[in-house]
């Protein structure tokens, strides 16, 4: 069997600042097949591909093609020995036309260095009447759906005569009548001896087209087999088969009356039909995947974007939140997930950033208290635990750890009665996440509501009192305390099991 | 000694730019006698007070993330308005009041403009800068506007013996530092430079803000009109060309970054003083003006090239404490 093999990574590792993102990578793709990897958010799916694509350069490790070794230094070598990749989150033009999407970087020029615009032409219809495509060469991208452009990425990979394609959750974009456009061609692909690496997190769809499957966990292959061996059973529990390491400081905490009520929620295109309560005292965690609607739902009820419809009652009366400054008001805040982004003023100083959306407490009677903002800051920096040189150190120069603290600090300030916090841990040390997670605890305790957004299931099993699971935009899933594991989460988040029953 | 090691990192990076100031003083008064004269001294504040009444707005304009390119040519509108009212009137509290408003009208169309439309505030400002230098030659169908009578009081008398414009500058200056240092709002400038999303996402209201800011800057444009045109003793609708720029150039030398969230009215002063003093020193001892063009170019140059490098500075120090998310999230 092992002239059929086309492409085999042996023992890849990288490292990123902190964290191994791969250990001993052993991976192989047959010949004219179609090769699934699986694994939740983090796995090290992303960062494998892109190595194969020469985005990035592993530590140790060896690639063959054909059972040659090669070293790929970026992707326009990748792509003469025959590699390409459709991205995850594709980036276009939009204003230019098909054909000069086709031939972007790769322009045929004549004597004197100008294009070829005439070869571009004949070579765009050329390839465009063979797949069977019905646009002409000078439509403009924006004026395709994402599954043309898809096609297209798929036909410009062919033009370079890949005979490696990586697609990077190729579906996640697209209506289910485009999928089956897509499977088409790549079973075409397949019987042309063409080699397919296919990143997905829709178990059901992954089952359609795979031959074989890879599934990898915190950066390692847990297992690979053909799709014949396998279930979807299985592979969730090798995707989350992870042991519980952290303790969390979680405690029961008498339960009150609702706090939070949100009913049929609508957004177009984000979320569709969200219907959820929250009662004080209680930790609700909101999971899904990457893209289910999560976020944009939080986000939506916070005001930081808009929605179409919807009620949303705090305390049980109903409220209108249009922006951000109408929500605090009601007691309400939100830690983004992006918290360089959303989260700091990265040039100000720690104390500034504290006091940012409490600045009525520390300038009245036409001035800057300075004693009393310095006191307020300190004090709760050292509740916190936050660590930084002086109170006047510009936040950007802290760990990101305390960084998160501080934008916490910023809400703490205000007192708030529904806490959201959008991946709180994200991206920090192991101190801090504790930190966060004593929080909480001490929130509830106080008869608050905190919801955690979270894609680390370990945390929100740790912590919540009630999970609900979202996919496709919508809630598919409502699970109490006692019924909690990662494998009936991990059902409902890949859409093949609904709170109506098994999919 | 780590402790004194800082402190002197802080007093240089604090103070650097007075003690520029104060070394360039200095350097003048030996470089010509006649630099020292009180006669010199006042003429150079006169002068120096609109530009740098311009440059406070500009100053808080650049820290909230914005700038105005237009505030040259508002000047000039609400300047010959203010001259013309004056005429008719015979009013000078009605003239100062019609140059603010000018400057105010003009600049709530700059904020429509940038807040409400998303206009860069670059090609926004631009527009501006175009429409209003028109509207001042439409206006007076391109005529000086003379004999201005008494006018003439308000920036070439004194109070004692402080020049009327030098009471403006002052004032406008601690309003300025006042508003940056003791009010909500100067904490919003701040703010939505540094990262208006994080500003938006703490719940302040950014649309506000952006209004606010110009329509001070708008008041500020209209006062340095009138100071202006009293000045000169004529409503030049020519007047105040490239005055944004000189405005633009006190701000960042005096290390308002163009990146937002950073900058003080104490930089803006000694910058505007800076480049004041150099414009001085040059004409005294006849340095040729073309040449003084390429000075003020190369010290431009030089201070953003400084402001750069110090943030890069920031940033190397930040980047060896924040893990990498993009690729690992574990």
């Amino acid at each position: 069997m092992k002239d059929n093999i086309k492409l085999r990574v042996s023992q890849i590792e990288k490292s990123f600042p902190g964290v191994k993102a791969l250990d001993k990578i052993d991976f192989a793709v047959k010949k004219g097949s179609v090769h699934v990897l699986c694994g939740e958010n983090g796995a090290g799916k992303s960062t494998l591909m892109k190595i194969i694509n020469g985005i990035y350069q592993p530590d140790s490790g060896q690639i063959y093609i054909d059972e040659k070794p090669v070293k790929i230094n970026n992707p326009i070598q990748a792509r003469t020995l025959g590699i390409s990749m459709i991205f995850q989150e594709m980036s276009y033009v939009p204003e230019m036309t098909v054909e000069e999407n086709l031939f972007l970087g790769n322009l045929p020029v004549k004597k004197f260095g100008n294009v070829n615009w005439k070869e571009v032409r004949q070579r765009t219809q050329e390839l465009l009447v063979a797949e069977n495509l019905p646009y002409s060469p000078t439509t403009p991208l924006k004026d395709l759906t994402i599954s043309d452009i898809q096609m297209l990425e798929i036909i410009k990979a062919i033009s370079y005569k890949s005979d490696i394609i990586i697609m990077d959750e190729p579906t996640s974009a697209i209506t289910l009548k485009e999928v089956e456009k897509l499977f088409v061609k790549i079973r075409e692909l397949k019987a042309r001896g063409v080699s397919i690496i296919y990143i997905s997190h829709k178990l059901d769809e992954v089952f359609q087209i795979a031959d074989d499957i890879t599934v990898l966990r915190d950066g390692t292959v847990v297992e690979s087999h053909p799709k014949e061996e396998l279930d979807i059973e299985t592979v969730i529990a090798l995707m989350v088969g992870r042991k519980l390491t952290t303790t969390f400081p979680k405690e029961q905490v008498p339960i009150g009356e609702d706090m939070l009520q949100v009913e049929n929620f609508n957004y177009p295109s984000l979320f569709h039909n969200v219907n959820f309560h929250v009662k004080k005292g209680e930790i609700l965690g909101f999971a899904g995947l990457m893209g289910s609607g999560r976020t944009e739902v939080m986000r939506s009820l916070f005001g930081l974007e808009p929605k179409t419809s919807g009620v949303v009652k705090i305390k049980g009366q109903e409220v209108k939140i249009t922006n951000v400054q109408q929500s605090i008001q009601h007691g309400m805040v939100m830690l983004s997930e992006d918290r360089r982004r959303y989260g700091i003023i990265p040039m100000r100083s720690v104390k500034e950033n504290t006091t940012l959306s409490n600045l009525k407490s520390v300038f009245y009677s036409c001035r800057n208290h300075k004693k009393v903002e310095r006191k307020l800051v300190s004090e709760i920096l050292n509740k916190m635990k936050i660590k930084t040189p002086t109170i006047d150190t510009p936040i950007a120069t802290l760990s990101g750890g305390n960084q998160q603290k501080v934008v916490l600090a910023k809400w703490m300030l205000r007192n708030p009665d529904i806490l959201i916090l959008d991946e709180p841990t994200r991206g920090i040390d192991v101190g801090a996440k504790y930190e966060i997670y004593k929080l909480m605890t001490d929130l509830a305790k106080e008869g608050k509501v905190v919801i955690i957004v979270s894609s680390e299931l370990p945390e929100v099993i740790g912590m919540c009192d009630r999970i609900y699971v979202m996919a496709k935009g919508t809630i598919t899933g409502e699970i109490n305390r006692e019924d909690f594991s990662q494998e009936l989460i991990m059902r409902y988040a890949t859409g093949t099991l609904t709170a109506g029953g098994v999919n | 000694m780590k402790l004194d090691n800082n402190f002197w990192t802080t007093v240089k990076k604090k103070y650097s730019i007075y003690l520029i100031l104060v070394g360039l003083f200095i350097v003048c008064s030996l470089a010509n006698p006649n630099f020292l004269s009180v006669n010199n001294l006042t003429n150079i504040s006169r002068q120096l007070s609109v530009t740098t009444i311009l440059a406070l707005g500009a100053t808080m304009l650049i820290i909230s993330g914005m700038l105005d390119l237009s505030s040259g040519s508002v000047l000039a509108l609400a300047g010959v308005f203010a001259v013309s009212t004056y005429k008719a009137t015979g009013s000078l509290l009605l003239a100062v009041a019609v140059g603010i408003f000018t400057g105010i009208i003009c600049n709530v169309i700059n904020a429509l403009m940038i807040s409400t439309f998303k206009a860069p505030p670059f090609i926004a400002t631009l527009a501006m800068l175009t429409v209003a230098r028109g509207a001042a030659l439409l206006y007076t169908e391109g005529q000086n506007i003379l004999q201005l009578g008494n006018f003439v009081e308000l920036g070439q008398g004194s109070i004692g013996v402080i020049p009327i414009p030098i009471i403006f500058l002052v004032a406008i200056a601690i309003l300025t530092w006042y508003l940056l240092n003791h009010t909500p709002f100067g904490r919003s400038l701040y703010a939505v430079g540094g990262n208006e999303e994080a500003a938006i996402a703490s719940g302040i209201n950014v649309h506000r803000v952006k209004y606010k800011v110009f329509i001070i800057n708008g008041i500020f444009v209209g006062i340095a009109g009138v100071l202006f045109m009293s000045r000169v003793n004529a409503g030049l609708p020519n007047g105040a060309i490239n005055y944004e720029f000189t405005a633009l150039t006190a701000a960042i030398i005096g290390g308002t970054s163009f990146s937002g969230g950073i900058g003080t009215v104490g930089g803006t002063l000694a910058g505007a003083f800076i480049v004041g003093f150099l414009d001085n020193i040059m004409n005294l001892n006849n340095v040729d003006s073309y040449m003084q063009q390429i000075v003020r170019g190369t010290i431009i140059a030089l201070a953003v090239i400084y402001d750069i490098r110090s943030r890069n500075r920031r940033a190397n120090s930040m980047l060896g404490k924040v893990e990498d998310q993009g690729a690992a999230k574990k």
